[in-house]
C-alpha cells in the first residue's frame, strides 16, 4: 500500500515537473515593456466558451470604423463575416460590406489591372499598398496585420501561474493584452522616461514604453448600432473579442468537439477498465 | 522469451498464406501469446502509448502535407488556410503540433521509467541503445518540423539551432552553409527540412521495429527487475497487456484531447503567429519546451564549442549507460542509496528545462553550471561508484513471489522484499 501511495507521489511529482518545463516555453516573451494585463471576463473563455454573436458584430463595427483605417486583417475573407460561429452576418450583410471596399484584379483582356468592388470570397483589404507606404504614414512603423495578433500577442505568465493555466484552460491572454493596451495610454510618461518626438507613451506594449500608434480610441468615438454605452472599456473589450475571433475563427466548433470527444474518451476508458479489471482478476498480480 | 506460437491455421485460406508467409503465426506468438511478466504497473503502458504517438503523427503530418506548401513565401500563408479554409484543418493542425509534445512527454516518462527500473542492464543493451537512438531521430525531426511554419520562432530557432555547428573548427562555416544550402536560413533550408522531415518518421518506424524486435528478443523488464522463472510469472499479451496498455492510451488520449481542443497554443510560441523575419530578430530565442534542459546545459559552457560538445555529451552519455550502471540490480525497489539519486537526478532534469527558458544572466547561468556539471557526474561518477558501495535490499526469488510478498505485506511494509520473510536478510 505504502508503495503505491509513493508511485503515486512519484507520479505526480513529475507531472507537475513536466508542466514545469512545458509551461517555462511560453513564459520567455516580452519582458520589454510593463505590466502583465489583469485577466477580463471572456465568454470565449474556458472549456465550455463560446463567441457572443453581438460583442463580434460590436468588434467588427470598432475594427471597420476605426482600426481598419491603419490596419489590414488579410487572413480573413469577407464570406468569413457570415460564417457560423462568427459575427453571423447573413449573406447579404456580408456582400454589403463586402461592397464597401475596393480591390485591384486583372490583368484584363486589354492587359491592365482594375479595381472593382470586393466579393465574399476576397480577402480584407489591407489599408497600405506595401510595408514601405505604411511606414512613410506611421513613423516607420508597420500597423500589424489583425488577423492573428490575438495569438501572437501572450505576454509571459510566469510560474506558478502556468501550471494552474493548464487546469483552469487560460488561452485569453492574447485579447488580456489588447484590452490593456487600450487601456495603457497616458497623456504624460511617469519622472525619469524619454518617449521620442512622433512616439506615445504606453505602460503597457510589449516592445514599450514608446509605442507609434497614438490613443487610437476613446470615450464616445462611435455610436454602436445595438445601442450598447459607446465607452473606451466597451470598445477595447469588443474589439479585443472580434480580433480573437479573427485569429480563431473554429473556436466554436473546437470547443464543442472537444468536449463530446473527451466525454467519449471518459466512458470508452471505463469499459475498458472494467474489462481489464475483469480479466486481471484471474491472476494474482 | 520471445513467444513460440502454437497457432494452428483453421480457416483454409489462413493455411495457405501461412505455409508460404508465416505472417500469422508471428502476429500470434508477438502480440497474443508472448509472455509478459504479470507484474507490469502503469508505467509500462507508455511504450504502447509511444506507438499510437507515431501513427498518430505520421496520419495527421501526411494529410497536412496535402495542403501545405514548402516556400518561404506562402508557407505561413498555407498553414493560415489549413486552420480556416480546410475541412476540420485546425483539428489536423492542432494534433499535429500538440502530438509531438504528447510523443515527448510520453517519451521522457519511458526513459525515466527505464532508468528506474534499470531496463538498460544486461540482456537489454540493445534494446536501450536503439531507444536512445530512437529519441534522437525524434528529436531531430521535431526540430525540422518546427521550422515548416515559416514563423518568427521557426525561422530564428533554425538560425541558432544551424548556427551551433559552426563552433567546429575549421570545417565549421563549410558545414552549416551546406546544411543551410545557401549563406542564411532560407528557401533551400525550408525545402530541405520539408524534405527530411517527411522522412526522418519512417526512419523512426523501422528504428520501433527494431526496438520492438529486440524487446521480443530479451522480453519486457517488469518492477521487480527479476527474469520471469516460469509460466506462473507470466500472463499472455493478450488480452492482459491489451486491456491494460488500451487503458492506459485511452487516459494519454484524454490528457492530449485537453490540450488539443482547450489549450491548443499553450505549447507553442506566440511568435510563431509572426511571420517570419530575418531583419527582426525576437527579444528571447527559445526553442520548443522538450530541447530545453539541453539548451541550458549548451548556455551554461562559457565557450562556444565547449557548449556545444557539452550539449551532445549530455544525450551520448545515454549510450552507454549499460556499462557505467556497475550494480547487478536492476530494479530501483532494491536499491536506496540510488533510489535517492534517480529523484535528484528527476529535479536537476526538470531544472534544467526550466532554466533553458530563462535568460542566460545571473544567477540562472550559476544554477544552470551546478546542473549541468551533477548531471554529468549523475552518470560518469555517481552510478559507477553506486554499484560499488551500495548494499542492495535482498531480491525475491521470483515475479510471483514478489507480487505474493506485496499482498501478504499489508499496509505497513516497507517494500515487497523486505516484507518476504524466506530473503530477510
Amino acid at each position: 500500500m505504502k508503495n503505491r501511495i509513493l508511485s503515486v507521489l512519484g507520479g505526480a511529482l513529475a507531472i507537475a515537473g513536466i508542466t514545469l518545463v512545458l509551461g517555462t516555453s511560453n513564459v520567455a516573451l516580452a519582458s520589454g515593456g510593463g505590466h502583465s494585463p489583469a485577466k477580463q471576463s471572456w465568454s470565449f473563455a474556458g472549456p465550455f466558451g463560446q463567441y457572443d454573436k453581438a460583442q463580434l458584430r460590436r468588434g467588427f463595427q470598432v475594427f471597420k470604423e476605426i482600426c481598419a483605417a491603419c490596419h489590414g486583417m488579410k487572413y480573413v475573407a469577407f464570406r468569413n463575416l457570415a460564417q457560423p460561429g462568427g459575427p453571423e452576418f447573413t449573406e447579404d450583410e456580408a456582400k454589403a460590406i463586402a461592397a464597401e471596399y475596393s480591390v485591384v484584379d486583372g490583368p484584363n483582356a486589354d492587359g491592365e489591372m482594375f479595381d472593382r468592388p470586393a466579393k465574399l470570397s476576397d480577402r480584407w483589404p489591407s489599408p497600405f499598398p506595401n510595408d514601405e507606404s505604411a511606414k512613410v504614414a506611421n513613423n516607420g512603423a508597420v500597423p500589424p496585420d489583425f488577423s492573428l495578433l490575438a495569438k501572437a500577442r501572450a505576454p509571459e505568465r510566469g510560474f506558478p501561474w502556468f501550471v494552474f493555466d493548464i487546469f483552469t484552460t487560460y488561452q485569453e491572454n492574447g485579447p488580456d493584452y489588447i484590452y490593456a493596451l487600450l487601456h495603457g495610454y497616458h497623456d504624460e510618461p511617469p519622472h525619469g522616461i524619454e518617449i521620442p518626438d512622433g512616439l506615445f507613451y504606453n505602460e503597457v506594449f510589449v516592445g514599450g514604453p514608446a509605442i507609434a500608434m497614438v490613443k487610437p480610441i476613446d470615450d464616445g468615438m462611435i455610436e454602436y448600432a445595438d445601442g450598447t454605452e459607446p465607452t473606451l472599456d466597451n470598445y477595447s473589450r469588443d474589439v479585443a473579442a472580434f480580433m480573437m475571433w479573427a485569429a480563431e475563427p473554429s473556436l466554436n466548433t473546437r470547443k464543442r468537439t472537444g468536449t463530446a470527444v473527451i466525454l467519449y474518451l471518459i466512458v470508452l476508458g471505463a469499459l475498458v477498465y472494467l474489462a481489464k479489471r475483469r480479466v486481471w482478476s484471474s491472476v494474482d498480480h | 522469451m520471445s513467444g513460440h506460437s502454437t497457432f494452428q491455421p483453421k480457416n483454409r485460406v489462413v493455411k495457405w498464406i501461412e505455409e508460404r508467409l508465416p505472417v500469422f503465426s508471428l502476429m500470434h506468438g508477438q502480440f497474443i501469446a508472448f509472455p509478459t511478466p504479470k507484474n507490469l504497473n502503469y508505467w509500462w503502458t507508455f511504450g504502447g502509448i509511444l506507438s499510437v504517438m507515431l501513427v498518430v503523427q505520421i496520419v495527421t503530418g501526411i494529410v497536412l502535407v496535402m495542403h501545405y506548401a514548402p516556400s518561404t513565401q506562402i508557407a505561413f500563408g498555407s498553414i493560415e488556410h489549413i486552420m480556416r479554409d480546410v475541412n476540420w484543418g485546425w483539428l489536423l493542425r492542432y494534433l499535429h503540433s500538440n502530438g509531438a509534445s504528447m510523443f515527448f512527454i510520453a517519451v521522457y516518462i519511458h526513459i525515466f521509467r527505464g532508468l528506474y527500473y534499470g531496463s538498460y542492464k544486461s540482456p537489454r543493451e540493445i534494446l536501450w541503445i536503439l531507444g536512445v537512438v530512437i529519441y534522437l531521430v525524434m528529436m531531430a525531426t521535431g526540430f525540422m518540423g518546427y521550422v515548416l511554419p515559416w514563423g518568427q520562432m521557426s525561422f530564428w530557432g533554425a538560425t541558432v539551432i544551424t548556427n551551433l555547428f559552426s563552433a567546429i573548427p575549421l570545417v565549421g562555416e563549410t558545414i552549416v552553409t551546406w546544411l543551410w544550402g545557401g549563406f542564411s536560413v532560407d528557401n533551400p533550408t525550408l525545402n530541405r527540412f520539408f524534405s527530411l522531415h517527411y522522412l526522418l518518421p519512417f526512419v523512426l518506424a523501422a528504428v520501433v521495429g527494431l526496438h520492438v524486435w529486440a524487446l521480443h528478443v530479451v522480453g519486457q523488464n517488469n518492477p521487480a527487475g527479476v527474469e520471469p522463472k516460469s509460466a506462473k510469472d507470466t500472463v499472455p499479451f493478450t488480452p492482459f497487456a491489451t486491456l491494460k496498455d488500451g487503458f492506459g492510451i485511452i487516459v494519454f488520449m484524454i490528457f492530449y484531447a485537453w490540450f488539443v481542443f482547450y489549450l491548443p497554443n499553450y505549447l507553442g510560441h506566440p511568435d510563431n503567429y509572426t511571420l517570419a523575419d530575418p531583419l527582426k530578430t525576437p527579444a528571447h530565442i527559445v526553442p520548443e519546451w522538450y530541447y530545453l534542459p539541453f539548451y541550458a546545459i549548451l548556455r551554461a559552457i562559457p565557450d562556444k564549442l565547449g557548449g556545444v560538445i557539452a550539449m551532445f555529451a549530455a544525450i551520448l552519455v545515454l549510450f552507454f549507460l549499460p556499462w557505467l550502471d556497475t550494480s547487478k540490480v536492476r530494479s530501483t525497489r532494491y536499491r536506496p542509496l540510488y533510489k535517492q539519486f534517480f529523484w535528484v537526478l528527476v529535479v536537476v532534469s526538470v531544472l534544467l528545462g526550466w532554466l533553458g527558458a530563462k535568460p542566460a544572466e545571473g544567477i540562472y547561468v550559476i544554477l544552470a553550471r551546478i546542473c549541468t556539471v551533477y548531471y554529468f557526474a549523475h552518470f560518469l561518477v555517481i552510478l559507477p561508484l553506486l554499484g560499488l558501495i551500495e548494499k542492495p535490499k535482498p531480491l525475491p526469488a521470483s515475479i510471483s513471489e514478489a507480487v505474493l510478498a506485496k499482498h501478504k505485506g499489508g499496509a505497513g511494509a516497507a517494500s515487497a522484499a523486505a516484507s518476504a520473510p524466506e530473503t530477510r536478510g
